[in-house]
């Protein structure tokens, strides 16, 4: 069992899917966050089999809500003087921009500097997320 | 700022309206001739258009404003890597009104995002194209004297056609309408068009590959064209190319009241000899273009004819 010790501030992402934390990683843009970050890979977990965890030091300002757009499963412990004074359950947010790409090669965002990848969310009940330009449907796949 | 960007940014009533100033150009454009005097458009084409083009031109001129542009992306700054943002910034300083095609999917859009004037959309590479969706609306209220009840059969490229996605998505807001989709399998409507147009909304539809069977049960017949332009492969557009061919001898099993449409160009998707058949309507549908375009300029313009 690996021992990871706890956060006095901060945040620890939960049931992350299984290999998806370096995507969310990326995403947060850790890699300039100057505090500890640790990424627990494959954590054994009752619910999912497997999971991933990331734990964050720090009670920094970062918009976790748009990690619903990855997955809706996934919780936020927001920790507090070591006690866990909230648990976030994510929803799918309306509109995501700058967080993903358009695949689509006639894109408009293919080619134009300083455009902003843009995705709306047309259909709520099957998580169907579509670029704001050419309403080409963001794949799960590439989530 | 009002932008026409897709076919549904403006509102069932408001396509009524502009349907009605359209027929009132129509019968009367002498009342038209100096709405827009002072005024320029500018038609900012990144890809090779005629008759859009030549038509947005007319409209402004019809209405006595000026027109100025480019009609490739050639001879225009794209050349240089400018992008559509800082373009329209720009050409927005020149003109009132600005009409842009693109081959890009949403650059319209991009562009209205930063446009100082209202962007007309003709034409967003396979996406959109309202302006022809417009005036399909008016070519089939005009000749079927209705924009409800009916069954349209949309044949040919209905994967890359853009005009047959705006066509759809206009056409679901008026009441008992039915699609047959005549396609190929590898050119059917696209996903958002299927499930989040069609299915979504619950219209009818059926999807087959067989025109003839088709005919029958058709007030209108839209034909497209496979377009060269939107394949990555040429074998593929040469296999599909010949797929539909509307001659004659398909026209004898259509009603005696069915009209045939077809944005143009053609190329050879409907026989020259179906030309003279006073079903054909396809170079009226071009003539009604200009007269829409008229009414949309006026509109994102805030015109009015002189009342007299």
């Amino acid at each position: 069992m690996l021992n990871i010790s706890g956060i006095e501030n901060g945040y620890v992402i939960d049931h992350i899917r299984a290999g998806k934390s370096l995507v969310i990683y990326d995403l947060l843009n850790l890699a300039e966050y100057d505090g500890q970050v640790a990424i627990i890979k494959n954590a054994r977990s009752k619910k999912q089999g497997l999971k991933d965890i990331i734990k964050i030091e720090g009670l920094v300002d970062m918009d976790l809500n748009l990690l619903g757009f990855l997955d809706d499963n996934i919780t936020i412990n927001v920790i507090r003087n070591g006690e866990i004074i909230e648990k976030r359950k994510l929803t799918l947010p309306e509109k995501i921009i700058g967080l993903a790409k358009c695949k689509n090669p006639r894109c408009i965002t293919s080619v134009e500097q300083g455009l902003k990848h843009e995705f709306i969310l047309t259909d709520p009940e099957n998580r169907v997320y579509r670029c704001r330009y050419c309403e080409e449907k963001y794949e799960e796949e590439n989530r | 700022m009002r932008h026409l960007l897709r076919p549904t940014d403006f509102t069932r009533e408001e396509i009524g309206e502009l349907i009605e100033t359209a027929q009132d150009i129509q019968a009367h454009p002498e009342k038209y001739a100096h709405v827009a005097d002072g005024k320029k458009l500018a038609t900012c084409f990144y890809e090779p258009s005629t008759r859009t083009r030549l038509s947005f031109e007319s409209a402004m001129i019809r209405l006595g404003g000026s027109v100025l542009g480019f009609a490739s992306a050639d001879s225009s700054s794209a050349s240089k890597g400018e992008s559509v943002a800082d373009t329209v910034r720009v050409v927005g300083v020149y003109s009132d009104i600005i009409a842009m095609r693109h081959p890009k999917e949403g650059a319209p859009m991009a562009a209205a995002d930063k446009s100082p004037v209202p962007i007309i959309n003709a034409g967003d590479g396979g996406h959109q194209h309202p302006t022809q969706t417009l005036t399909d609306l008016l070519t089939i209220k005009a000749e079927k004297g209705r924009l409800s009840d009916l069954t349209i059969g949309l044949c040919g490229d209905l994967k890359f056609g853009r005009t047959v996605h705006s066509l759809i998505t206009a056409l679901i807001r008026y009441e008992n309408i039915r699609f047959i989709l005549i396609s190929p399998d590898e050119l059917r409507v696209p996903d958002f068009v299927r499930h989040d147009v069609l299915e979504k909304n619950g219209i009818p539809f059926e999807e087959v590959d067989d025109l003839e069977e088709a005919m029958p049960k058709l007030d209108i017949l839209y034909m497209t064209r496979v377009q060269r332009e939107r394949f990555f492969n040429e074998a593929d557009y040469i296999r599909l190319k010949d797929r539909y061919i509307l001659d004659r001898s398909k026209m004898k099993l259509a009603p005696e009241d069915m009209i045939v449409m077809h944005p143009l160009p053609r190329v050879n998707e409907i026989s020259v000899e179906v030309d003279d058949d006073p079903r054909a309507m396809y170079f009226r549908q071009a003539e009604y273009g200009v007269y829409i375009r008229m009414a949309l300029i006026m509109k994102l313009l805030g015109l009015e004819a002189p009342k007299c």
